[in-house]
């Protein structure tokens, strides 16, 4: 009655033994196995590769990339510094020329007054000196005569009287005096 | 199966990892070919997708097919090959890890609950494929008597010892290495399965069979116990997938390695 309970595979199986491999599944496992190193082979190790190579060059290319950008920065900003330090210099020489120009304009507008000063000075000082040698040589001419007049007078009218005398000096004087500012009038006027 | 008589319990055993032919009369076309033929559709339309654009800016897709690509990539393949050389092995490590591990978690995952690995014909080709490949490199590296000479007489090592060294050293980096690859795996998936099942028809035997409320009330625990079994496998098929492929890797890392 008990053994009528064993499983069917229970009576095949008394004498399977586990070591002994079926050669279908050798076969199999050999086929697969190679299939799957040649899959992994051909079509996913070049592929996550060429991810790996394309990642790596992008992470490098981005720095090299950042590097370039960084020189090109330097250059620039060493280009604009030497610009900058041109024209600090261009800016400083013209500020130089500039004093210098002024300073020699100043000397030469002050030379300049002075010489004008000097040729107006000389001028005055000239026609100074040819109106007084006018005015002497017209002085020595002048008095001759008035003397010469004068004792004429003097002796024509001899002895009247005392105020009479006087008077007529008084007369002459007043004469003289005319005559030498209507010429001096004249003298201007030349 | 008269009620009251308790029925016998049979325990889960080599027999249970006998798999019908799903259509008969086609004898190979069984539970665990069709399971594995479904991860490496899965595993390559998943990593086609995932790579086939290659952006610089990847999509959630792309990311997430480049941690599990970077995963063997870097951790595995680099650090136990070295920079150098991995790229090639790449791969075929890749390929490994994701059948392995994909088939193994299958075990886990409700109406496939079969390890493929369980069935050693599987654990003994992807070892032998492992072991060609290393050897090959290998001996292409150093030339035939410059690798047995590289494999088998480590340096540092006096003259007097060798006879004893290179017996030693030829069958634990020759012989040795496929056999404890493939048993590692194979034993790992087998009795893990065996385990869950025992667990599982145990707690079914005891709650629906037994016929006894106290043997129900300790297959209930049985159950609990089974799931927690179950947990724990998935952490077991995940590290068996790994350490496959590491010590792949780390046998191709000292057949090409300069000194030994």
């Amino acid at each position: 009655m008990m053994t009528m309970v064993l499983p069917l595979a229970a009576a095949a199986g008394e004498d399977v033994n586990p070591l002994l491999p079926h050669t279908a599944e050798i076969i199999f496992a050999f086929v697969f196995l190679i299939l799957l190193a040649i899959a992994f082979a051909k079509v996913v190790v070049p592929k996550f590769e060429k991810a790996y190579a394309d990642r790596t060059q992008a992470i490098e290319g981005g720095m090299e990339d950042a590097k370039q950008a960084q020189a090109e920065a330097k250059a620039a900003l060493e280009k604009y510094n030497a610009q900058l330090a041109n024209a600090r210099q261009e800016a400083a020489k013209i500020r130089e020329d500039a004093r210098e120009q002024g300073a020699q304009i100043i000397a030469e507008m002050r030379e300049q007054a002075n010489a004008e000063a000097e040729r107006i000075v000389t001028h005055a000082r000239t026609q100074i000196d040819a109106e007084r040698a006018q005015a002497v040589a017209s002085l020595r001419r002048e008095v001759g005569t008035m003397a010469t007049t004068l004792a004429s007078r003097i002796v024509g009218e001899s002895l009247e009287d005392e105020a009479r005398q006087r008077r007529t000096v008084e007369r002459f004087l007043a004469e003289l005096e005319e005559s030498e500012s209507a010429r001096q009038a004249v003298g201007t006027d030349r | 199966m008269t009620a009251g008589v308790p029925t016998e319990f049979i325990a889960p055993g080599p027999q249970s990892f006998d798999t019908p032919p799903i259509i008969n009369g086609v004898d190979w076309f069984t539970k665990p070919v069709l399971v594995s033929m479904l991860t490496v559709v899965v595993i390559v339309w998943f990593y086609w997708a995932a790579s086939r654009k290659s952006a610089i800016v990847p999509s959630r897709l792309q990311f997430a097919g480049e941690l599990g690509y970077n995963f063997v990539r870097n951790s595995i393949a680099r650090d136990a090959i070295g920079s150098q050389e991995y790229m090639k092995y790449v791969p075929y490590l890749c390929g490994l890890f994701y059948f392995i591990l994909l088939n193994n978690v299958a075990a886990t995952i409700p109406l496939i609950q079969f390890p493929t690995f369980s069935h050693i014909g599987w654990a003994y080709s992807a070892a032998i494929l492992s072991w060609i490949i290393y050897n090959a490199v290998g001996i292409r590296k150093h030339g035939l008597w410059g690798y047995f000479k590289h494999q088998t007489m480590p340096a540092g090592v006096p003259w007097w010892l060798m006879p004893l060294m290179i017996p030693i050293e030829f069958i634990s980096n020759i012989v040795v290495r496929p056999i404890s690859l493939s048993l590692r795996l194979f034993a790992n998936m087998f009795a893990g399965h065996i385990l869950l099942l025992v667990f599982v028809l145990g707690a079914d035997y005891l709650v629906f069979e037994s016929g006894k409320v106290l043997l129900a009330g300790v297959g209930v625990v049985t159950f609990l116990m089974g799931l927690a079994i179950a947990g724990l496998e998935l952490f077991v098929q995940c590290i068996q997938a790994y350490i496959f492929v590491v010590l792949t890797a780390q046998y191709i890392g000292s057949a090409i390695a300069e000194d030994h």
